[in-house]
């Protein structure tokens, strides 16, 4: 008798075991820089649409990328979803609110500190402990540093995935195409380099494989 | 192989020779090699022999067991139809011959009213006087002969006679009168008589026709009880279509449940969080399917308490106090379980209604958010459906219970006609087993052809003696 209770425990304990989080944490990092500002239209649809994807435990952020973007005040909203719909739903709205909120008054940044913003998001979504990691970059991917920040450094991205939306090609780039691809390459290099997965979507009607 | 060739400069010589070897070893070992066959032979025969005769033996007594059990629950059903017509006609009795002693008294005093009535009415009316005739007669005599003293005299006593007739006349018709009324009121009385009686017998008629039934109960019961083949057939019968139907009904009852599971599932996750697991299911899901398996739980517990299955004898054996209380306690719970389904259909609505809003608004589609006027319909059907379905789930208890008690009796038939099907396959292995033994001794003896054939012409028979015998027993 005793032993029976024992394997029914024991096999009790092992259905209730979990497998590590299932859920899914998503850092959206916003160029505001230049004339980059005037697709932040865009990026609301983007945003709207991620949020129609997420669920219930789901984790979502959203940033500016300004002058100095590893700092939290560049958290535009952010939301760790209830497990329970109606709180999903309500949160998803208040959310959607605070980003064309931001759309509607956005100013454009003198500077594009890219990487900041990417270890910010590495940094938020550990610390959120998500099963899947993914980090949106709108953004044309040209970095543009003010002097005296230093963004030498290697990133740490094993299990992420880092995806370029819509990276628009600048008016050099069209004078001399290798700069964009250059750009791209190197974003890609990095990230790779970090242990982390890349992809480019620049169609944004074809968002359905976005997560 | 090499060296097998080897054996002489001439490979073709020492293959010849080698086939020479083996074959007068193979024809020196031949009587040995075919009793060897023969023994393995019959071994398997035996045992395959052994186990289908075995098998038979399990599919008799399962045979045997499964008739016990037919005919035990045939008893059984029997038995409770037969205490049902009883009761039936215990409460006839008791309701409708149970006052029989008032209804004789009621009978009597009706019939006495009657009598009296009848006894007044036959009353003879007084007759009027004969002689007024004749004293009318005198009294026209007298004035014929001009006796007129007299005949004033007679004159005022016809008169007075006349008179008296007339009153007399009159208290007939009244006494007439009076019988009539009295006749009139015999007449509810008749009719109250007749009224009774049609209703008596009415009820002895009833009592008859269930007296017929029980009579049919009793001979199927008998039959049943001392073990006919004909009731072991008719209840087999019986068994399967009671399988079939139930399964069927049952089949219908968790498509039921399957729908309250889908109203209740969603506006669980509200309640137990819609991300938990249990075993590699969602938390929501298997909190749902509890709340539905308690239902039926309940809905088999009020039907034991009602007495309308057996499926749990120790509530049947409850004093009835106990009982009903016991009914009353599930009756409420499943209220309040069918209420919190309600609650909890309604929940759905407005969940799917939020999150289509939702969804609405994050696609930018402002017009889909707007509010549909008849919504309330979809609404009051689905908490009108969470509701009424965990009430209907209770009458599985019905169906379960009678697919349990046929389950018995299909598992059994189904058990002996593996069995009966094992039997035959043993058989036909040991058959088949003799069989092979006989061709393995003619395979052996294939490449002893030459040797053989030397035998025979030199007269021996070998021990072609034995593989006769042998070969004898292959049809058994």
């Amino acid at each position: 008798m005793t032993r029976l209770i024992t394997v029914l425990l024991c096999v009790l304990v092992a259905s209730c075991s979990q497998q590590g989080p299932q859920n899914t944490g998503v850092y959206m990092l916003l160029d505001t820089s230049g004339t980059y500002r005037e697709e932040l239209d865009k990026a609301e649809q983007i945003i709207r649409y991620t949020l129609s994807r997420l669920g219930e435990t789901d984790t979502f952020a959203v940033a500016r990328i300004d002058t100095g973007s590893f700092s939290e005040k560049d958290i535009i909203a952010k939301a760790s979803f209830d497990d329970r719909p109606s709180a999903v739903n309500r949160q998803k709205r208040v959310f959607a609110q605070q980003v064309a909120d931001f759309v509607e008054g956005a100013n454009s940044a003198p500077y594009t500190d890219i990487s900041g913003g990417i270890l910010q998001a590495v940094e938020y979504l550990n610390e959120k402990g998500t099963g899947h990691k993914t980090i949106l970059i709108f953004s044309d991917l040209k970095e543009d540093l003010e002097e005296g920040y230093v963004r030498e450094f290697d990133l740490e991205l094993g299990g992420f995935e880092v995806i370029a939306l819509n990276v628009t090609k600048l008016r050099s780039d069209n004078i001399d195409p290798r700069e964009y691809l250059g750009r791209l390459e190197n974003w890609q290099g990095r990230v790779e380099k970090a242990g982390g997965q890349w992809r480019v979507i620049n169609d944004l009607d074809g968002l359905d494989g976005l997560l | 192989m090499a060296f097998m060739l080897g054996i002489t400069p001439w490979p073709v010589a020492s293959a010849l020779l080698w086939i020479i070897l083996i074959v007068s070893a193979l024809y020196l070992a031949r009587a040995t090699a075919h009793k060897a066959i023969q023994a393995m032979a019959r071994a398997f025969h035996r045992g395959f022999r052994t186990a289908s005769k075995a098998v038979s033996r399990s599919q008799e007594n399962l045979a045997a067991r499964n008739r016990d059990v037919l005919l035990a629950a045939g008893r059984e059903a029997k038995e409770r139809v037969i205490e049902r017509e009883f009761d039936r006609i215990n409460d006839t009795v008791r309701k409708d011959l149970g006052n029989y002693s008032a209804l004789h008294r009621s009978l009597d005093e009706s019939i006495k009213r009657i009598e009296d009535d009848h006894q007044q009415s036959v009353n003879v009316p007084p007759d009027p006087p004969g002689w007024v005739k004749a004293v009318e007669a005198i009294a026209k005599i007298d004035e014929r002969e001009g006796r007129f003293g007299v005949g004033n005299i007679l004159s005022d006593i016809h008169k007075s006679l006349v008179k008296a007739h007339k009153e007399a006349m009159a208290a007939y018709v009244s006494a007439s009168k009076q019988r009539h009324l009295l006749l009139k009121g015999m007449r509810p009385d008749w009719r109250a008589i007749q009224k009774t009686l049609s209703q008596v017998g009415k009820n002895v008629d009833s009592l008859l026709a269930r007296s017929v039934t029980i009579d049919r109960l009793m001979q199927e019961y008998e039959d049943i009880v001392r073990g006919h083949d004909r009731a072991v057939s008719v209840l087999s019968s019986s068994s399967l279509v009671n399988f079939f139907v139930s399964a069927l009904v049952l089949t219908v009852a968790i498509g039921g449940a399957a729908i309250n599971f889908s109203l209740i599932a969603r506006p669980m996750a509200e309640m137990v969080g819609g991300t938990n697991l249990i075993g590699g299911y969602r938390t929501a899901d298997i909190a749902a399917l509890v709340i539905i398996m308690v239902e039926i739980s309940m809905g088999l517990f009020l039907m034991e308490s009602l007495r309308i299955t057996r499926l749990f004898p120790v509530i049947g054996a409850l004093p009835d106090k106990v009982r009903v209380r016991m009914a009353f306690i599930t009756f409420t719970i499943l209220l309040l379980l069918a209420s919190v389904e309600a609650g909890l259909a309604y929940m759905r609505e407005v969940l799917l209604h939020d999150e289509l809003a939702t969804s609405a608004l994050l696609r930018g589609d402002a017009a889909a958010t707007a509010t549909n006027e008849y919504l309330w319909i979809t609404t009051a059907a689905q908490m009108g459906m969470g509701f009424i379905l965990p009430f209907a789930l209770t009458f599985v208890a019905i169906p379960l219970e009678t697919f349990v008690h046929s389950l018995r009796t299909v598992v059994g038939l189904i058990g002996i006609a593996l069995l009966r099907f094992t039997a035959l396959l043993l058989r036909l292995l040991a058959n088949a087993s003799l069989h092979t033994g006989a061709l393995l001794e003619q395979l052996y003896d294939l490449p002893l052809f030459v040797p053989l054939w030397l035998e025979q012409r030199m007269g021996h028979d070998g021990d072609g003696k034995g593989r006769h015998v042998f070969s004898g027993r292959t049809g058994s």
